[in-house]
């Protein structure tokens, strides 16, 4: 990977997990002599997988955005060109001026631009700072292929996201295209055209003379035109390719190995429940977050669990970030992080995971959210299944996978009685970690969950 | 409220919580997980939506009873105090 110049610094498309390959800079949130710090989004990015809050790793001040919004490009593409030295190319530091420089007028005294690695030849974009309305995936993705302004659509959705029939009500209040040349029509093919909202620009007349009558404009109803579905289904089937390619190296590289165990709840439950009922609805906990907690404090005892397998090495994180699979509606499926769960109370928990299936689903995931994650967690027992098998996320080297909570009959010292279980499940990477080591780690979140006000 | 305005505040809540549902369609008898995609979460948040607009703060403990559409609308109706009791007879 070609360097920057001193004093300077590359802002590259990120790879935002094992599958992706391309991404789409959906808008820039900074521009030209904008100061920035580590953490902050400085553009969203979409793949397949939705529109991600894309963070910057490094502090700096931006010198010059390289493409502009809707640019797609493959990961490791330089996007924009940063000082870090806190000097600046004299003519983009003034930042107040809106206009481009050309790209001549950017270097007279610094090599920043020139010497920086594959600068488009299109002049630097300079991007006003707006505010992106928040906006789920396949509403983004509807609104841009009817090319209307999600700025003019109010959001319906969790905290005024626009969602996808947000957005269908602003394409039926659009009024139909004018045609250019109108079209001969009958007076009542007119009239309930115009009170269905039909467009007729498209009708082909079959009338005398090509006049568009009340049998043509019947027809258009019946076949009422459906714009958002092949957009709905490009998303869903880029979605499938990029858990297809993930998947596919999982198992072609992974040598899996499979642990499961019985876990009583009755304890756990019994708290939970009785915690909850102290608490108002908006400060409830799921079953899920217990879990979720016991599995990050088990983990401190058994790191080599958590982590990556990296050119045949294995590479333990000391941060335990758990990604937790979430699957979204109209197909798909995504694994943002929840990071240092083991650092965070149940409260906090509950808010985090809360928070992070909300933006999952209605768009606003961060770039380090869909790349920290440092194991899996998934939990598909809401959906009724008892046992689940994972499949390993590469380069991490496990997946913890929760079943649905049954009452069953348990034996408990020699008599039989009817405890809520859950069946917990253990896929690890063979490599980095043998049996032993996981049925110690699958024991281990059992006793905690045997103890859930120490969680 | 009426249970019509109710039901409507119960719709409403259910379709932001799954915009794909079309619910008008609902069966107001069947269990709403049995139509609607709903995991616990969603649950929790149909619970905070109807939180937000009714102001009621349903106990985990009665989460049985507001399993159907039918079931949601005679609960609330009893908790947020009901102008028009079903069948339009007032007894008193």
């Amino acid at each position: 990977m070609p360097s920057a110049p001193p004093g300077t610094a590359e802002f590259r498309m990120p790879s935002l997990g094992a599958d992706m390959q391309f991404g789409t800079v959906v808008a820039w949130c900074v521009k030209p002599g904008d100061h920035v710090r580590q953490g902050d989004i400085v553009a969203e990015i979409e793949t397949e997988k939705g529109v991600f809050e894309t963070e910057i790793a490094i502090d700096g001040v931006v010198t010059q955005l390289l493409v502009p919004p809707m640019t797609k490009a493959p990961v490791g593409t330089v996007l924009a060109l940063l000082s870090t030295d806190g000097t600046m190319p004299p003519a983009a530091a003034p930042a107040a001026v809106p206009a481009a420089p050309s790209p001549a007028a950017a270097e007279p005294s610094k090599p920043v631009v020139v010497t920086a690695p594959a600068p488009p030849p299109s002049p630097p974009v300079v991007a006003p700072r707006r505010v992106v309305p928040r906006a789920s995936p396949a509403a983004r993705r509807l609104a841009e292929h009817q090319g209307i302004d999600l700025a003019s659509i109010e959001g319906s959705g969790p905290e005024r996201a626009i969602t996808l029939a947000d957005v269908q009500r602003a394409i039926e209040r659009v009024p139909p295209a004018t045609p250019e040349r109108p079209a001969r029509v009958s007076p009542l093919a007119r009239h309930i055209a115009e009170a269905e909202g039909l467009d007729l620009t498209t009708v082909t007349g079959t009338g005398s003379g090509g006049m568009i009558t009340k049998t043509d404009v019947e027809r258009l109803r019946t076949v009422p035109p459906l714009p958002s579905v092949s957009s709905i289904e490009d998303r869903t089937a880029a979605m499938r390719q990029a858990v297809a390619a993930a998947v596919a190296r999982s198992k072609r590289e992974i040598p899996h190995y499979y642990l499961g165990t019985d876990i009583d709840l009755q304890k756990a439950l019994a708290w939970l429940s009785s915690e909850n009922a102290r608490r108002p609805v908006t400060e409830r906990i799921l079953p899920a977050v217990l879990l979720l907690k016991s599995v990050a404090i088990a983990l401190r005892r058994f790191p080599a669990l958590n982590g990556f397998w990296i050119d045949g090495a294995p590479r333990p994180s000391s941060a335990i970030h758990l990604g937790v699979a979430i699957s979204l509606r109209g197909g798909g499926l995504i694994a943002p992080a929840i990071h240092s769960v083991e650092r965070l109370t149940l409260t906090e928990l509950m808010r985090a995971l809360g928070d992070l299936v909300r933006r999952a689903r209605s768009g606003g995931l961060r770039s380090s959210e869909m790349i920290d994650g440092t194991i899996t967690i998934s939990n598909l027992g809401d959906e009724g299944v008892g046992t689940l098998f994972g499949v390993i996320y590469p380069p991490q080297v496990a997946l913890v996978g929760f079943g649905k909570i049954t009452e069953r009959p348990w034996a408990v010292n020699g008599l039989l009685g009817i405890r809520p279980v859950v069946t917990a499940t253990l896929a690890a990477d063979h490599r980095a970690t043998d049996g032993h080591y996981g049925a110690q780690f699958l024991a281990a979140v059992d006793r905690l969950l045997q103890e859930p006000e120490a969680l | 409220m009426t249970n019509a305005e109710i039901q409507a505040v119960v719709l409403g809540a259910l379709s932001r919580i799954a915009p794909e549902v079309a619910t008008a369609s609902l069966k107001p008898d069947v269990r709403l997980r049995d139509q609607i995609d709903m995991d616990s979460m969603d649950f929790l948040n149909f619970m905070l939506e109807l939180h937000a607009s009714l102001g009621v703060d349903v106990p985990e403990a009665d989460y049985p009873k507001l399993a159907t559409l039918d079931g949601c609308v005679a609960y609330l109706a009893a908790l947020v105090g009901n102008a028009q009791p079903a069948g339009g007879a007032k007894m008193r």
